[in-house]
């Protein structure tokens, strides 16, 4: 009884939901009319493929997602590292908190606060300047940049919980045997501490496949957000929308697979 | 554990890079909101608070706030009382299925944002023709609020075991008065952070929102038909630390009242996903 509430909430508004989605993925728009006719096909696809401008909007989001999962990866490491066994458990617990609180603080403003930072006469022109540089601008590099910042959390999290699990012992044993610090990263860390990065790239990689909102702030170049976007808003084609958000569901059931088969699940 | 001096130098400034790299952006976000030009330019001229008060007095922002409260409070109460049931259900009775629940209750924080509100709005206009308005935002919102409350109702549950309940059981009072007297009491402060935090999640998310909101505006959403009007920029960045400062407040308390940290890793993966998932 206490049950029905809930299941019955997430089986109507939300698998319900997905299920239309999957639906409305083969329905088609009236040329002439601009009305949604209900007739299943597999027309939205075919566009989906066929359209080299599509395709390179799905390469380019893959592209960047990984991208952004490597840098992320890079950057979390030694932070990572420092809380799990440097730090003193007094630090230990403030540094999880200043991970924490910017996950939770507004995802929107952090991107408009890249955009004041990146715009011309922006805090990182200012700061390469007198070195004779000047940043990215909005772009690519940009989006690339933004997708890492946001992300970021979420790699460290998951590393610090899978570095906290790898005995001490077997870090000192390694030096003990001769193996220098990059040595005893590659051959020990690092395999340990594998299916914790490959649990916080499932967040990293998910979270970039969907968003529009970074890319239309400091870029001008389209992502698979965008496209169901301006889809549903502007040119109101809701089964081309649904179709394309079905790939990042595609996607991301792939990796899942492998994140699986990696050992990722344990560590999530 | 024995650290070279040369790698805790490396990792004390690796950290110190990352920490930088996650708080310039929200420092330079403060600082311009007490800009005191109108342009945008870095170094900024001088302090002031005028924006702040021209702010609050800005009618589509006080709408906007309003109607983010609103949202909010709605996500969170249909939140608690959900996410409550669920996670005593899961956690207090064995039954066919079980593990499905778990999964189903994090699978609209698994997936992107994108999806969840796609899904919704075709739900929403398609098959059940009702108009997007703030109660469709109340709905969507609840979706992924319900994950957080049941995550800290159901650690708590854990923690505690079940000797009390069959206790008060055993003395003879009955299911209600032992949730009443019994579990609830145990389960309160669990329940407050859960709801600070899917609170924080509903004020400032806005893919979702996007997909299933009418003419309405929250604040996020005010936020991102502004950006690009160059005269509305020195509202805006108040309006960002006015969105900054709702949701970190309440998780701010929510730390304090749960004995954990509120989405730490152990355990708390599926949490740090719940604001992953009212994100992406």
């Amino acid at each position: 009884m206490l049950l029905a509430g809930p299941v019955g909430w997430l089986l109507v508004a939300y698998l319900g939901s997905l299920a239309v989605l999957f639906v409305a993925s083969l329905w088609q728009l009236d040329d002439f009319s601009g009305e949604i006719v209900r007739d299943p096909g597999l027309q939205n696809f075919k566009e989906l493929i066929e359209t080299p401008v599509y395709r390179d909007i799905v390469l380019r989001t893959v592209l960047i997602a990984a991208l952004v999962t490597l840098t992320d990866a890079i950057l979390a490491f030694p932070i990572a590292f420092y809380m799990a066994k440097v730090a003193s458990p007094r630090m230990r617990a403030l540094l999880v908190v200043a991970v924490l609180m910017p996950l939770w603080s507004s995802y929107l403003v952090k991107v408009y606060s890249w955009r004041i930072m990146l715009q011309n006469e922006g805090v990182v022109n200012w700061a390469l300047d007198p070195f004779g540089l000047s940043g990215p601008g909005f772009g690519d590099v940009a989006t690339w940049l933004v997708f890492s910042y946001l992300w970021l959390p979420f790699m460290v999290l998951p590393i610090y919980a899978g570095l906290e699990r790898i005995p001490n012992s077997m870090l000192d044993a390694s030096g003990d045997l001769g193996g220098r610090p990059w040595m005893t990263f590659r051959r020990v860390v690092l395999p340990l501490a594998l299916p914790a990065v490959v649990a916080g790239s499932i967040f990293t990689f998910s979270l970039t496949l969907g968003d529009y909102i970074a890319p239309t702030l400091v870029s001008s170049t389209q992502f698979i957000g965008n496209v169901v976007y301006s889809n549903v808003g502007v040119a109101n084609n809701l089964p081309l929308a649904s179709a394309f958000a079905t790939v990042p569901v595609a996607i991301m059931i792939v990796y899942l697979l492998i994140a699986r088969r990696l050992g990722a699940f344990e560590s999530l | 554990m024995h650290v070279s001096p040369g790698t805790r130098w490396f990792l004390r400034i690796g950290t110190a890079v990352t920490l930088a790299f996650i708080y310039i952006p929200l420092i330079v976000i403060l600082i311009y909101a007490f800009n005191e030009s109108r342009s945008q330019a870095w170094p900024i001229d001088g302090l002031t608070l005028e924006w702040f008060d021209r702010a609050v007095n800005n009618p589509g922002v006080r709408d906007a706030l309003w109607t983010s409260l609103k949202a909010a409070l709605g996500a969170t109460a249909i939140a608690l009382l959900l996410g409550t049931l669920a996670a005593m259900a899961v956690s207090r009775y064995r039954f066919f299925g079980r593990e499905t629940i778990s999964f189903l209750i994090i699978l609209p924080i698994a997936l992107p944002g994108i999806v969840t509100g796609m899904a919704l709005n075709a739900t929403f206009t398609q098959v059940l023709e009702i108009d997007l308005s703030l109660f469709t935002v109340i709905v969507g919102h609840a979706t992924f609020c319900i994950v957080v409350v049941f995550n800290n109702a159901v650690a708590r549950l854990r923690r505690g075991g079940t000797s009390l309940e069959e206790a008060s059981m055993d003395l003879g009072a009955n299911s209600w008065l032992t949730f009443r007297h019994v579990t609830f009491p145990t389960l309160r402060t669990a329940l407050v952070a859960g709801a600070l935090l899917a609170f924080a999640l509903s004020l400032d998310e806005i893919i979702v929102t996007t997909f299933t909101i009418g003419q309405d505006q929250t604040l996020p959403i005010w936020i991102f038909a502004n950006y690009a009007r160059p005269n509305q920029l020195p509202i805006v960045n108040v309006v960002g630390v006015m969105v900054i400062l709702l949701s970190i407040i309440p998780v701010y308390l929510a730390n304090k009242l749960s004995q954990d940290p509120v989405g730490a890793p152990t355990g708390g993966a599926p949490a740090a996903a719940g604001a992953a998932g009212a994100r992406g």
